[in-house]
């Protein structure tokens, strides 16, 4: 099994029912990037609106993705393969200045 | 495969820089996003040393930042300013009720004096009390209204000679655009300026004007700075929030549009001879003014007097079935105030203004010059299909 963390902030979380940090198992049969983990994201963690995390099968442009506390821009972003123990953090520079 | 920091070329990146495309660590992210604040302010001769500097404070991520950031510099390099943090209470129940614990909690943290000022005790209404009053339609602009002279207010009140806030340069894109949407020529000239209301009221800064909303946003993640953020239980302004939307796509393709665009927009001069709003003072409260009543005031009027329509859009036949004084606009005519296209140009200034380290515009090769152009050709399309 792939045992991943991930981490919603910035207003993020709730999306997620206000639950800021979530412990996953997936099923590492076949290998996990983050395209593939937005997807089951949207589909086992949002509670609601998903237009306001995903936008034409990538993160809804505002929202930043750290992998390990190091920026997805910096790790190939959609094409990254995840790792055992990874950590993702999501962070909304969306809401409320 | 890591990636080194470009600057130190020893530790790992931790960060590509959206204004650059750089790759860098922790510690060198945070000295360059500072360094970079700090000649802002130098460039601009933002501060004086004995001023006393009031930071509109949210309690949010940019304000949050922006009150680290100063302390840490006025520190570092001896600006000899006076910091004080002042919060707006607008009086909505579950909103700001947390986002002004986070400010208490920076005031502690950040050993700054606080002063919050209430719309209740400002106007007498809390934003809950309006909203039951007018509905959830108009509540916005009510709000923003009253916000902007609440912070002047406040600056009196603690006697500060400037007032700082923490708009960034995704906000200042998002103005620009919206100001050339709305043809409002004179925002448009003002909203790229570092500081404005040099006349009368207390003069406003924007040490952000250059810093990244993703780079605010990290540099308080990695530096586990406090803050709060929520969206407004009262509904948000869905034509900003599209604006909003746009200018984060653009970024999406290609990061530099947001320097970019605030590029373009300082170079937009209005022509001499076209007409810009007046400024004059309320008659009531003395708050500077392009009508004989400032906006607050005449919103005031409306709740105190149960017409809360009064003071938006068009209400001279409602103020006259009422027997109101009259509303009237200092300016002779406010036709003269449309933004015409052939009352914008490009500076020509000589000067390369881009990042190539080029003094001259000649040897500049980047494609800031083009987009500079290309966005013009955009604005006089735009201007032209508004009017
Ligand atoms: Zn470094
Ligand atoms: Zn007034």
């Amino acid at each position: 099994m792939l045992h991943l963390t991930i981490e919603f902030s910035g207003g993020a979380e709730l999306l997620f029912g206000n639950v800021k940090k979530h412990q996953v198992e997936l099923n590492n049969d076949t290998k996990w990037t983050i395209r593939e983990l937005l997807v089951w994201i949207k589909d086992n963690l949002l509670k609601h609106k998903p237009e306001m995390f995903l936008q034409d099968e990538t993160i809804r442009p505002g929202i930043l993705i750290l992998v390990n506390d190091s920026d997805w821009d910096l790790l190939g972003n959609l094409s990254y393969e995840l790792n055992d123990n990874d950590n993702v953090t999501f962070i909304s520079t969306l809401h409320g200045g | 495969m890591p990636v080194n920091c470009i600057r130190c070329n020893q530790n790992r990146a931790i960060l590509k820089r959206p204004k650059t495309g750089d790759a860098m660590c922790k510690e060198c992210f945070f000295f360059v996003f500072e360094e970079e604040i700090h000649k802002t302010i130098t460039d601009a001769k933002l501060f004086k040393p004995g001023e006393k500097i009031g930071i509109g404070a949210s309690g949010g991520k940019d304000s949050t930042v922006l009150a680290y950031v100063l302390k840490t510099l006025n520190e570092r390099y001896n600006y000899g300013v006076e910091l004080v943090l002042l919060s707006v209470d607008e009086g909505i129940t579950g909103y700001r009720d947390d986002s002004l614990e986070s400010v208490k909690r920076n005031q502690i943290e950040y050993n700054l004096p606080l002063k919050v000022i209430t719309y209740e005790e400002l106007y007498g209404w809390t934003m809950d009390e309006i909203v039951k009053k007018v509905g959830r339609k108009n509540n916005c602009t009510f709000c923003g209204v009253f916000r902007r002279q609440a912070l002047d207010r406040g600056g009196l009140i603690l006697g500060v000679n400037k007032l700082v806030t923490g708009h960034n340069a995704d906000d200042i894109a998002e103005t620009i655009f919206m100001n050339i949407l709305r043809g409002d020529i004179g925002r448009l000239q003002r909203c790229t300026s570092i500081t404005t209301g040099n006349e009368g009221a207390i003069p406003r800064c924007k040490p952000f004007k250059y810093t990244y909303e993703k780079e605010i946003v990290m540099y308080a993640y990695f530096k586990k700075l406090d803050y709060f953020s929520t969206e407004c239980v009262y509904s948000p302004n869905a034509y900003r929030g599209n604006a909003r939307m746009f200018i984060k796509d653009l970024e999406a393709i290609r990061a530099r549009s947001i320097i970019d665009i605030i590029h373009s927009g300082e170079k937009l001069a209005v022509k001499k001879d076209a007409k810009l709003p007046i400024q004059g003072t309320c008659e009531r409260c003395g708050y500077i003014s392009s009508m004989n009543l400032c906006k607050a005031c005449n919103l005031l009027e409306g709740l105190n007097k149960g017409l809360p329509k009064l003071g938006i859009g068009k209400t001279d036949r409602l103020r006259k079935q009422y027997n109101l004084s009259p509303a009237y606009s200092l300016n002779s005519s406010m036709a003269n105030l449309s933004l015409k296209s052939s009352q914008l140009s490009l500076n020509s200034e000589k000067d390369c203004n881009c990042d190539c380290g080029e003094n001259s515009e000649k040897s500049c090769s980047n494609q800031a010059k083009n987009s500079n152009n290309q966005l013009n050709n955009k604005l006089e399309t735009i201007v032209d299909l508004n009017f």
